[in-house]
């Protein structure tokens, strides 16, 4: 068995438990750093495809950003447990027998004759030098330039979406507007009074 | 060496146990987008494996892209989700009922 197998297999049984863990357990915050872990054998699991770019990028925007912003969200939200997880094992059997059911029957199609090591071998690996990312980029900027503006714009909206959902005006917080500041002029703030003079008390006499 | 029906079939069951979290955890808004994401990442193992054993980069990019809308996915139902609780103070799915006519 040589290394590339051994990680292969390592990483995928890694992998299973991290999922199983995530659907699971108890705590959404432990579930958010079991998917973490899910992520990372992911990563691994892509480098043995030399994916190397993309199981990078999965690292850096995954568990760098998706899952912290997960964790965020756990840790803000003051979430009643034992509520949601009400009827937990209700359809654990049904729901249960329907992913076996799948897994069988992929698994029975998957291991026909055409996925094998005779029609489709593991092509050779790269030679030295050869980088992905180039590779990734070269065509990523030459075929793929209008889905990869797309793929921008999209991200734009999501920003845009996050934050024009969670903005909210509050009333009750006070706050400096500087253009009335600049704009205001000597009659809004100052009233001159017109009276007559008044004599003091002890100059009566 | 690792024929390609076993990348496959890790593709599989992850995409079961995701679809077996989503059955499980019906209730938990937070376990449901999380089980999207395990749903999303099965799929990139299929499109990868095939790339390689096919030595087409163009798989790479439809993953790459894959990541690009499940990250904008996941920000905006987390968003969601936030003003969610904000107005409820509850993401039970249960209690989201109010479009019951």
């Amino acid at each position: 068995m040589s290394f590339t197998q051994l990680a292969f297999y390592f990483f995928a049984a890694v992998m299973i438990f991290a999922a199983t863990m995530v659907i699971t357990i108890r705590n959404p915050v432990k579930a958010a750093l079991f998917l973490v872990l899910t992520f990372v054998s992911g990563a691994c699991v892509w480098m043995t495809l030399e994916a190397e770019f993309l199981a990078i990028v999965l690292v850096l925007v995954y568990v760098g950003a998706v899952m912290v912003l997960f964790l965020f969200v756990v840790m803000m939200l003051d979430i009643n447990l034992a509520r949601l997880r009400e009827g937990f094992g209700e359809y654990l059997p049904i729901g249960g027998l329907v992913a076996v059911l799948m897994v069988l029957e992929m698994a029975i199609v998957l291991s026909a004759d055409n996925f094998d090591q005779q029609n489709m071998p593991r092509p050779e690996p790269e030679a030295e030098g050869y980088s992905n990312t180039k590779e990734l980029g070269r065509l990523l900027y030459t075929f793929y330039v209008y889905p990869f503006e797309i793929a921008a714009l999209i991200l734009l909206v999501a920003i845009i979406a996050a934050i024009a959902l969670t903005l909210r005006k509050r009333p009750e917080t006070k706050y400096q507007n500087p253009a009335k500041q600049v704009a205001v002029q000597r009659e809004d703030r100052v009233r001159l009074v017109k009276m007559a003079a008044e004599r003091r008390k002890d100059d009566q006499s | 060496m690792i024929p390609l029906a076993h990348y496959l079939i890790l593709g599989a069951i992850m995409f079961c146990l995701s679809v077996i979290g989503i059955f499980l955890n019906r209730k938990n808004v937070v376990i449901l987008l999380m089980s999207i994401e395990l749903l999303l990442l099965a799929i990139n193992i299929n499109f990868l494996a095939f790339s390689h054993y096919l030595q087409d980069t163009a798989g790479q990019v439809f993953v790459f892209f894959i990541l690009t809308v499940a990250a904008a996915e996941s920000a905006i139902g987390l968003a969601i989700l936030i003003v969610l609780f904000r107005n409820r103070h509850t993401i039970n799915v249960e209690d989201l009922d109010t479009l019951k006519g």
